[in-house]
């Protein structure tokens, strides 16, 4: 393609920069509209089943756990700190800076996807993944009262907590390979105060994947938690 | 019928020196396009191919049941044909034609732009296509899939032993073809019209596509999450829809029709802002009631997204439901009701010639009209419990999409042709060929209507012998389609070479896109249009003369 | 009608002739619909012909007609609506007095038992002026119970009950269709509905074996061992189940449910899905050890349970306040 982004990154058939940046910022938040859909579905998918198999849910969700969950939601929280400095670095011209707020993000979106993989690992272990292998025989601890839950309803809130956090994982991966590129092509100069585009639209993607996180945390580990 | 005096700006020239589709030789100059005009092009020769392998499939479908008993295909390959019948022309054909040919040609030129706003991601959008029909044609390669196209759960999830998960990845990078069209159809409605075009100036052609792009992006992402969840259980034998595991079964048909009932008006809405647009050209005047039919496409949008149970009326839903969904989709029947009104009014007091365009724009009003009342029969909660998941269905969506979307897309097709190639394509044979597929349709579709409501039920292999003598006038009919659909195949491929040279304008039509050459260059205008005129209004509108089209 | 083209199908229950009613209206009128659109634009078009001199008029609209034609056509299609709805109400809503005759759907046959015992495969016998009801479940995928002559269908499904009824008017043999695809064989997963005077049926009925189905169910109750905590004299581990049917049950978590088939069915099938209240969650589940048919056997010994006498053992199944929302089970 060889309208890659030299300063101006103008494209041909826009008729000035602004419209160009106006065009990219509705794009991506109409991306975004997609996304939020697209997940969409699997909550509505969970909010009906956690209703009709409460207890079996609970169960399941006491299972996770709250430390590593609540670790990664810290985690996710100040990766967007770390994106809304590195756009304000870009609009400032702050090269290194902007590279390196880049690159901290990535450690941090690693991070999270680490945590995830030691979760996912202890799930593993206990036969906690949903197939042949499954068995779930802990109870729903209802403030003290221990409530035996059916084993295929547990099986079903595991579906659901694979199926959305696992999505959410690959989105994660997808935020990280874009921030690394978006690294790259920082600290070779292509972004300048009158060109960061990218960087912020770059910026709402990896918002939506944290606030989409923000509500899967609480819905899927902290059913039914008391102290 | 005589011809007048031609206008000198319209006297007839020979092929711009250098445009859209001479600019450039290679196949690499079109595989990686990113012309919109170009894209438009290559959507087309994909989307044809598919249409004619559904076509192959329904002509299959129609050979078997001219018997009662099941004798030309063994039951399994009659179900598998079925399926890919509609899975390749709802997800292949029906959703992206429209707005994938002709919007993608047409949008940026209406709007007075150079092309669309994310020139690259409308290139990506055609490969998620290519790719999806290459992965969907592996599929039936491999042994095809048998679920419907409509993949209910627990079949489609343990029942059948078919490539279900195959078809069903097909479906979703399909999917992402689509959203991005759509996409790319809102930012350049928003952000790229010419100075003066504004929103109440617009096309009603974009008007159609941009409340189309609304449904697209919201209601594809649903499908998309329905179609994982059935893979994901259908790999790890989960148990989200399969209540032997604790699953719910209708949950699954909620989501699907989530999605699956505005995906229906994704593929009506652009054929009727077709309609729009060649009604106001052959009557030489402007829409009746502008805001009204505009609005009536945003509002087709909305409701749509309100009315997914009515698939649904005997699933298993509770009664209440079933009363609120039957009280909606009312509803969404009205603004459809309000563009066939206007567009007849709009035929008062007009001036008008009988080009071909014009004779499928007469056509989807008559079949439109037929197609929508016989929804209403569906919606009604008593009726619905006898027809539903009969023949009286298979009707009625025929009816809406091969006598709406499709006869809106062939007249769209004749009407742009010269503005898309250049030439002029022959009107004698275009005349006849809308005459098979008229009559063709209508002998095909219309016996089906008496089928459902005797109580033949719909994917049947084999049926009671009382039965035969409507099937066989159907299939009697679709013979005589095949041919209204081969003729347009081969005359619009012979004027190519042969057909008579078009002028920028022949049809002295209103819209941009007449400002340009006949076909546009890569970068569609020469400068940038200046819009001072509301739509279709002929006395206002600069260079257009009130006269007719040039008649043939 | 001619049996070589039919154009309408028989007509043979009290529901038939009013859905023809309300289609014979809607065919009216849609009638009326398509030849007034037709018409104006065949005339239209034709006296607006492009004739060399005269100009079109430049018309913007009229917010008048818009509204006109917004509205008028809403209202007459209420109608439709209000006349579809209350012939919906009345096919979901099966008399009290209704006989109920059990369906087992599966890939890919229909298999029918009736209360006295009788067994049909593909075939139901009724008899004509008395109500009936279908009680129905699949073992495997969705399928639908359509009979045309009786204008009546409904989707059966996997892991619950669904419900139909109708009542016969004439007597004949009428067509039975599955009307949802499930595999293979979905155009063979048909049959017939026999429909016969009440003496003629009670003769077919008669020359049939078997034990009345709430009577299997008694047995199977035994045999299972769940007489063994539910019992109706003393208090067992398990509630009594006595007069539960259709009455409203507390439970554990504090939602009241209405005892339906449902829910004796998933009680059975999965017995912690919900626990009745001052009960401990120690029953099997019989997941995989009844049938359909034995299930079935059992939901209707369950039913034919009586109002167990005042003071026995029977109370605990009784909310202690009356209840605020009694769900019922889907």
């Amino acid at each position: 393609m060889e309208h890659e982004a030299h300063n101006p990154a103008l494209l041909h058939h826009f008729a000035d920069a602004q419209q160009q940046k106006n065009a990219a910022s509705l794009g991506m938040w109409l991306f975004l509209v997609t996304e939020i859909m697209f997940f969409g579905g699997m909550f509505c998918a969970y909010l009906i089943y956690r209703v009709q198999h409460f207890n079996a849910f609970a169960a399941g969700s006491q299972q996770l756990s709250i430390a590593l969950g609540a670790f990664n939601t810290a985690v996710l929280i100040i990766s967007s700190v770390t994106v809304v400095l590195a756009v304000k670095a870009a609009e400032a011209g702050k090269r290194k800076v902007l590279v390196s707020y880049l690159v901290v993000t990535v450690l941090l979106g690693l991070t999270f996807l680490v945590v995830k993989g030691f979760e996912y690992r202890e799930k593993f272990e206990k036969h906690h993944v949903p197939g042949a292998s499954f068995n779930f025989t802990d109870t729903f601890d209802d403030n003290g009262k221990k409530i035996p839950v059916n084993s295929k309803e547990a099986e079903l809130f595991f579906s659901l907590y694979f199926a959305m956090t696992g999505m959410h994982a690959l989105h994660m991966i997808i935020g990280c390979g874009l921030f690394t590129g978006l690294a790259i092509l920082a600290w070779k100069g292509h972004y300048t105060p009158s060109y960061y585009t990218p960087i912020e639209n770059g910026g709402l993607y990896w918002h939506l994947v944290d606030i989409i996180w923000i509500y899967l945390f609480p819905l899927l580990y902290l059913i039914s938690r008391h102290s | 019928m005589a011809s007048t005096a031609i206008p000198a700006n319209q006297a007839p020239a020979s092929t711009p020196k250098l445009n859209y589709l001479n600019n450039g030789h290679t196949l690499r100059s079109w595989l990686l396009t990113t012309d919109h005009k170009r894209i438009a092009l290559l959507y087309l020769i994909s989307v044809s191919v598919f249409f004619f392998l559904g076509g192959f499939f329904a002509m299959l479908i129609r050979l078997e049941l001219l018997t009662p008993e099941g004798d030309l295909l063994q039951a399994d390959t009659y179900n598998k044909v079925f399926t890919m019948h509609g899975m390749i022309m709802v997800f292949f054909f029906l959703i992206p034609v429209v707005p994938a040919v002709l919007g993608n040609f047409l949008v940026p030129l209406m709007v007075g732009a150079k092309d669309l706003a994310f020139p690259r991601i409308n290139l990506l959008s055609w490969y998620l296509y290519v790719i999806a029909g290459a992965l969907f044609l592996h599929c039936m390669i491999n042994g095809g899939v048998d679920t419907g196209w409509t993949f209910y759960t627990p079949y489609s999830t343990v029942g059948s032993n078919t490539n279900v998960i195959e078809a069903g990845l097909a479906v979703f990078i399909a999917g992402f073809s689509s959203i991005f069209t759509g996409l790319n159809f809102i930012v350049t409605v928003h952000r790229m019209r010419a100075p003066g075009l504004t929103w109440d100036r617009l096309p009603l052609f974009i008007w159609a596509n941009y409340a189309t792009a609304l449904i697209m992006i919201l209601g594809t992402p649903v499908v998309a999450i329905t179609i994982v969840l059935v893979a994901v259980e259908r790999l790890f034998h989960l148990g989200i829809f399969d209540p032997r595991l604790g699953g719910d079964p209708v949950l699954f048909q909620h989501l699907f029709w989530f999605y699956s009932h505005p995906a229906v008006y994704i593929m009506i809405l652009p054929s009727m802002g077709v309609i729009s647009e060649l009604i106001t050209c052959f009557s030489r005047k402007r829409v009746f009631g502008y805001k009204f039919v505009a609005l009536s496409s945003i509002a087709i949008a909305v409701i749509g997204f309100l009315v997914w149970a009515h698939h649904m009326f005997v699933a298993g839903i509770s009664l209440y439901a079933a009363m609120i969904f039957s009280f909606l989709t009312f509803f969404v029947g009205v603004p459809s009701a309000v563009k066939v009104f206007n567009w007849t009014a709009t035929l008062y007091r007009g001036s008008i010639t009988y080009a071909t365009p014009m004779l499928y724009a007469f056509g989807f009003i008559g079949l439109f009209t037929i197609g929508g009342l016989t929804g209403l029969f569906l919606a009604t909660l008593g009726i619905d419990v006898h027809v539903t998941d009969t023949y009286f269905v298979v009707a009625h969506f025929h009816y809406v999409m091969v006598g709406g979307v499709l006869m809106g897309y062939l007249g769209g097709m004749h009407f742009w042709w010269p503005k898309i190639s250049g030439r002029m394509y022959p009107e004698g044979w275009a005349k006849l060929s809308a005459l098979f597929v008229f009559v063709g349709f209508n002998l095909t579709f219309f016996p089906q209507f008496i089928l459902g409501y005797v109580g033949m039920p719909r994917r049947y292999w084999q049926y009671p012998a009382e039965f035969q003598v409507l099937n066989v006038l159907s299939t009697a009919g679709s013979s005589v389609l095949a041919v209204g659909y081969l003729l347009p195949m081969i005359y619009l491929l012979w004027s190519l070479k042969y057909g008579p040279i078009a002028t920028d304008n022949p049809w002295n039509a209103a819209g941009l896109e007449w400002k340009t050459s006949s076909p546009p260059p890569t970068f569609n205008f020469d400068e940038t249009p200046v819009v001072t005129w509301e739509a279709y209004n002929y006395d206002e509108i600069p260079d257009v003369p009130l006269e007719a089209p040039v008649a043939r | 009608m001619s049996k070589f083209l039919p154009l309408w199908p028989d007509q043979a229950s009290t529901m038939a002739g009013q859905v023809d009613a309300l289609y014979i209206y809607l065919l009216l009128v849609s009638g009326v619909m398509t030849a007034v659109i037709f018409l104006a634009v065949a005339v239209l078009a034709i006296k607006y012909r492009r004739v060399p001199g005269r100009e079109a008029h430049q018309i913007e609209g009229s917010t008048i007609l818009e509204l006109s034609w917004s509205i008028i056509p809403f209202f007459v299609m209420l109608t439709f609506f209000i006349w579809g709805a209350v012939i919906y109400f009345q096919e979901r809503t099966p008399p009290a007095d209704a006989t109920e005759v059990y369906v087992v759907a599966k890939q890919w046959m229909w298999k029918i038992e009736h209360m006295e015992g009788q067994r049909e495969i593909n075939e139901l016998h009724v008899p004509t002026g008395q109500n009936v009801k279908l009680i129905m479940t699949s073992q495997d995928v969705i399928h639908s119970f359509f009979i045309p002559a009786f204008r009546i269908k409904q989707d059966v499904l996997p892991g619950r009950y669904t419900t139909l009824w109708f009542k016969a008017t004439a007597p004949g043999r009428y067509h039975l269709f599955c009307a949802e695809y499930c595999g293979t064989n979905h155009s063979g997963m048909g049959g017939d509905i026999v429909v016969m005077e009440p003496q003629d049926y009670a003769q077919w009925m008669a020359g049939g074996p078997s034990a009345p189905l709430q009577e299997t169910g008694k047995q199977l109750f035994t045999t299972l061992g769940c007489a063994t905590c539910h019992r109706s004299d003393v208090q067992g581990r398990g509630p009594n189940l006595q007069g539960i049917y259709n009455k409203p049950v507390l439970l554990e978590d504090g939602r009241t449910v209405i005892a339906d088939e449902n829910y004796v069915r998933e009680s059975i099938l999965n017995p912690t899905a919900k626990i009745v209240s001052g009960f401990k969650p120690v029953m099997p589940t019989f997941q995989g050890i009844v049938s359909d048919e034995q299930l079935n056997a059992l939901v209707a010994y369950v039913k034919s349970l009586a109002q167990p006498p005042p003071g026995t053992a029977g109370l605990q199944n009784q909310p202690a306040a009356s209840p605020a929302q009694p769900e019922k089970v889907q």
